[in-house]
């Protein structure tokens, strides 16, 4: 059975009916210097197989030796992610032929991972608090496990003049450490499974444990799949998600998936448990013959490792190295400068653009007026200029003497927004650029009048119509005040003013 | 008349440089003269290192010649069991599947043995992928006794073993995982030890069952095992395995006194199975011993007999993965002619491997699969304890144990090739101290005659017998003392 395009919206009344059950598996790339195994570089984008050795290249005769550092990193994500970090762990071979694999078997942990029963918070509509303190509209999805392996190297299929009958190989890849994160099987929707893997990039961005870059695959997310008739208490049966390379991708393939079983369910077929690739092309997911996947991957310890210690010193000294996590930053920048939810939640994005904002605030400006400005025309320049916000050429300082100058109204919103405009390709201060433009809001009510009075003189026939009851003209009048000042008379003012003088005219 | 160094010893080569009564280079020269004689014969070397060999003789003459002070294997010849890479010559495993592989690096323990001098003359024949115990697995041809062609050298470290009896080389490196340098030490009349697991790195050595690999030397008396183990032990980073355990002279403590000494006799290693004639040899072992101020105790190993079950899992357990990466993708040999990936795989592994190697990986792919794993994989592992168990509490009341090395002198080639159950049990005295990691060491003692040839007939073969010493972990200064005293006073004829 296949859906068409169409089917894949599920009528409210199914959706009321059945559940979706989903847990992501999210492989990340740690981004420590060396392989977890060797001192090979992890450089990414190198050219083929230029970083091995006789580790990572699996010779015969070569042995792993653990890497220190990507113990820290993981240990620190585990932290981070609320995980309990097992004092004794262990590495496990994980057996399973493919020309990538050079070894045959991928070092990773099984019965005993680095850590375990962790948890994040999500937003979810429904709120559904299981216990625990979480706030409301939030959700605390259960992290299951995180634990350390190797990754494997890359086939390339195409790409070269034999590509027809050949493939390639390229190694450098192999060994790069990775950190797969599994959640416990509790998110109930799509949004969901979006927000969950957007917040756990975002706590992994803070901790720099990893470059999280989904198109060079330094995150990698598999998602397993099931759908249960509401109520239901046992889980329906799963399927496995793979090639969910984008966030884009991750919804489409689960809404598409969740179409699939629930009208399977309710046309009272059987969802088979196998693995299912998302088709980009096709826009849905395909099952692999599962007889290809069924594998048997005979797990055992790994002789060549000892157990992997990590000491209550150990664990401390990596405690203290985390920062200020994503939700601490966003309640306290709420209650710091009394923002919106909303706001502190777009600034706490990432480390830098929260760093910027309150660099800002710290200069002196209004906290509401600097988050509007960082939210609005700073993030919408550096959007169209394709910039980060580390590359902003209008410091977080400069930034807030543009905002002194709103405050004490030497400029008008829509004054600034021209200065800022400056400032954003000369870099010069917004000072510098009121004070060569000439620009200075005028307040002085009775240079206002004045020219108020010759516009009024002027426009006999709109005066009238005014009079007449057409007030809307109201506007004209400030159109033609603004134009004769430049656009410097402060608006406020010329509304007030002008009120009275047609008014009394 | 040219030199002729089979008899010699390492000191003897440090004497004769030290002297200048001769140099490297020709020492290198005899060896290697005594290799195209001899290796027709008993096939000891599978690849034969000359020109190396001579490069680096000449270096240590020239080191000599300086007046530098010579490190403690200078010119010393020795084979290397070719389960243990060196760069730039080739390293087969005594496999089809690697018959052609040129590794590009070398094991750290021939790096440490070459820094201390050492010149590699030869790749030693094995079984291949140092699965047996007789040396017929290898795809170059069996390794054939010194004492007596027809039959064989022991293995899996057969090369080694013979290349040593037969005066090619000084002292040989092997490996040993179930008894692979101790039988093959005992069949072919030479010092054959296994250290402690931890010991001496496994860097380069091409793993068949990591938690059971151990490389370990082989020489023509005690004290040359023990200078090759001093020149080879020692933590290396490139093993996580390997044990940061400060490394004792060892040559320095073989004369130490066994006063006191307390030697266990386990009944179980003298029962059912052992031939007459290992039997007698071995208990005027002990009465040697003895005679050495050493007293015997006897004491019990009561989880022996679960050994060779434990091994047989547990190695291949090991192998089934350590095995996988010979796969026709990156190196060694790829059968010509597949129509898809599997196909490669399948065929290149199945003309690639010998009987022997392929039984190993289907038993041990067995007992970790699914449903399988917990009766066999899991139950083998608590077995490993108790095992071990029974020899720390043996070594609560004794200082060392002695045993046979192996249940018969060398058999005939072709013997056992079609039983492989009876082929497994010739390891059945070496398989609990490996299980156990704990070093054991085969000395010669004596000489039996050979089992079922009758005492009829008129040319009565005699072949090597030795005796097998078990050790504590990390106490091979103590066991090698106890090696060499029994050596000294002569063995037993
Ligand atoms: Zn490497």
């Amino acid at each position: 059975m296949e859906l068409t395009r169409d089917a894949l919206e599920i009528p409210e009344t199914l959706k009321g009916k059945y559940e979706p059950v989903i847990g992501l598996e999210v492989h990340v790339q740690l981004r420590t210097r060396s392989k977890i195994f060797c001192g090979c570089s992890t450089r990414f984008g190198d050219p083929p197989n230029t970083n091995s050795c006789p580790v990572c290249l699996g010779l015969p005769g070569a042995l792993p030796v653990l890497n220190r550092e990507a113990v820290a990193m993981a240990v620190k994500a585990a932290l981070a992610l609320n995980c309990r970090v097992n004092s004794f762990s262990r590495f496990a071979r994980k057996n399973y032929f493919y020309p990538d694999l050079p070894k045959g078997y991928q070092i990773s942990q099984f019965d005993q991972p680095l850590a375990e029963h962790g948890w994040i918070e999500i937003r979810s509509e429904e709120g559904q608090a299981e216990g625990g303190p979480q706030e409301k509209g939030t959700k605390r999805i259960g992290i299951t496990r995180l634990h350390m392996e190797e990754d494997a190297g890359k086939s390339i299929h195409d790409g070269f003049p034999d590509s027809q009958d050949k493939s390639y190989v390229d190694l450098n890849r192999s060994g790069t450490p990775l950190a797969e994160i599994v959640s416990e099987p509790d998110l109930r929707s799509s949004a969901e499974a979006y927000d969950y893997l957007t917040r756990l990039k975002q706590i992994l961005e803070y901790l720099d444990v990893s470059d999280c870059n989904m198109e060079e695959g330094s995150l990698r997310c598999d998602a397993n799949v099931s759908v249960r008739p509401r109520g239901q208490q046992e889980l329906g049966v799963k399927a496995e998600i793979k090639n969910l390379n984008s966030f884009r991708y991750l919804q489409k393939a689960l809404d598409y998936e969740i179409a699939r079983q629930t009208q399977l369910l309710e046309r009272g077929e059987k969802v088979v448990q196998e693995t299912r690739l998302w088709n980009l092309e096709q826009q849905k997911t395909v099952s692999m013959r599962s007889k290809e996947y069924a594998h048997d991957y005979r797990y055992f310890p790994e002789p060549d490792l000892l157990p992997l210690a990590v000491s209550d010193a150990w664990q401390k000294e990596i405690q203290q190295t985390l920062p200020e996590l994503p939700d601490a930053k966003r309640r306290r920048m709420v209650s710091q400068y009394k923002l919106r939810e909303y706001d502190a939640e777009v600034l706490t994005a990432s480390q830098a653009l929260a760093g910027y904002y309150e660099k800002v605030a710290a200069a002196g400006a209004d906290p509401k007026l600097a988050a509007n400005w960082v939210m609005g025309n700073l993030l919408g320049a550096l959007k169209a200029a394709g910039k980060q916000i580390g590359e902003s050429p209008v410091s977080p300082e400069a930034l807030a003497g543009l905002l002194a100058l709103i405050q004490d109204k030497t400029l008008s919103g829509k004054m600034a927004k021209s200065v800022f405009e400056e400032m954003l390709s000369t870099s010069e201060s917004a000072k510098t650029i009121v004070g060569r433009m000439g620009l200075s809001q005028i307040t002085d009510s009775d240079q206002i009048r004045d020219t108020i009075r010759n516009v009024i003189a002027a426009n006999p026939k709109q005066l009238a119509q005014y009079k007449s009851g057409k007030t809307s003209l109201i506007g004209f009048f400030v159109g033609q005040v603004m134009k004769e000042t430049k656009g410097q008379a402060n608006p406020q003012k010329v509304n007030e003013l002008l009120k009275e003088e047609l008014g009394g005219a | 008349m040219s030199l002729d160094i089979s008899n010699w010893k390492i000191e003897d080569v440090l004497r004769s440089l030290r002297s200048r009564e001769t140099t490297a280079t020709e020492i290198c020269q005899a060896s290697l003269a005594r290799i195209a004689a001899e290796n027709p014969k008993n096939n000891s070397l599978i690849t034969v290192t000359q020109e190396r060999a001579l490069a680096r003789a000449a270096a240590i003459d020239r080191m000599a010649a300086s007046g530098e002070r010579l490190p403690p294997l200078a010119g010393v010849p020795v084979a290397v069991k070719d389960v243990i890479v060196t760069e730039g010559t080739r390293t087969t495993c005594g496999s089809r599947i690697l018959e052609n592989y040129v590794p590009p690096y070398t094991a750290t323990a021939v790096e440490r043995m070459e820094a201390a001098g050492a010149i590699v003359v030869g790749k030693a024949n094995c079984d291949e992928f140092a699965m047996g115990s007789s040396n017929e697995n290898s795809a170059f041809g069996p390794v054939r006794n010194p004492y007596d062609l027809e039959r064989v050298s022991g293995g899996s470290s057969g090369g080694s073993a013979a290349a040593v009896a037969s005066g090619m080389a000084v002292a040989a490196l092997g490996s040993d995982t179930g008894g692979s340098v101790r039988q093959p030490a005992s069949f072919c009349g030479v010092v054959g030890l296994m250290p402690t697991y931890g010991r001496v790195s496994r860097y380069g050595l091409v793993a068949y069952a990591s938690s059971l690999d151990h490389i370990g030397p082989v020489g023509r008396s005690v004290k040359d095992v023990a200078v090759l183990l001093s020149a080879i032990a020692g933590h290396d980073p490139l093993d996580s395995t390997s044990a940061a355990v400060p490394v004792p002279n060892y040559v320095s403590e073989l004369d130490g006194n066994l006063k006191g000494f307390k030697i266990g006799v386990p009944r179980e290693y003298f029962a059912e199975g052992l031939s007459s004639g290992v039997r007698t040899q071995v208990e005027a072992g002990l009465q040697a011993l003895g005679k050495l101020g050493c007293e015997m105790v006897e004491i019990t190993l009561p989880h022996t007999e679960y050994a060779t079950a434990c091994y047989y899992i547990i190695a291949t357990a090991e192998a089934s993965a350590n095995l996988a990466r010979y796969d026709g993708v990156r190196y060694g040999y790829r059968a010509p002619g597949a129509a898809s990936l599997s196909e490669m795989y399948q065929k290149t592994r199945g003309q690639g491997f010998g009987a022997e190697v392929k039984r190993r990986i289907i038993l041990g792919t067995y007992v970790l699969s699914a449903g399988y794993y917990d009766a066999y994989y899991l139950k083998a592992q608590k077995v490993r304890h108790l095992i071990a168990a029974d020899f720390s509490n043996a070594f609560e009341k004794v200082d060392a144990i002695a045993a046979p090395t192996a249940p018969t002198p060398a058999f005939r080639i072709g013997e056992k090739t079609a039983n492989p159950l009876e082929m497994y049990l010739s390891d059945v005295y070496t398989l609990p101290g490996s299980l156990a990691g704990i070093p054991g060491i085969s000395v010669p003692c004596g000489w039996s005659s050979a089992e079922g040839d009758g005492g009829s007939s008129s040319e009565i073969k005699k072949l090597p017998v030795g005796i097998q010493l078990l050790g504590k972990h990390f106490d091979e200064a103590r066991l090698l003392r106890l090696a060499h005293q029994f050596e000294m006073a002569g063995g037993v004829a």
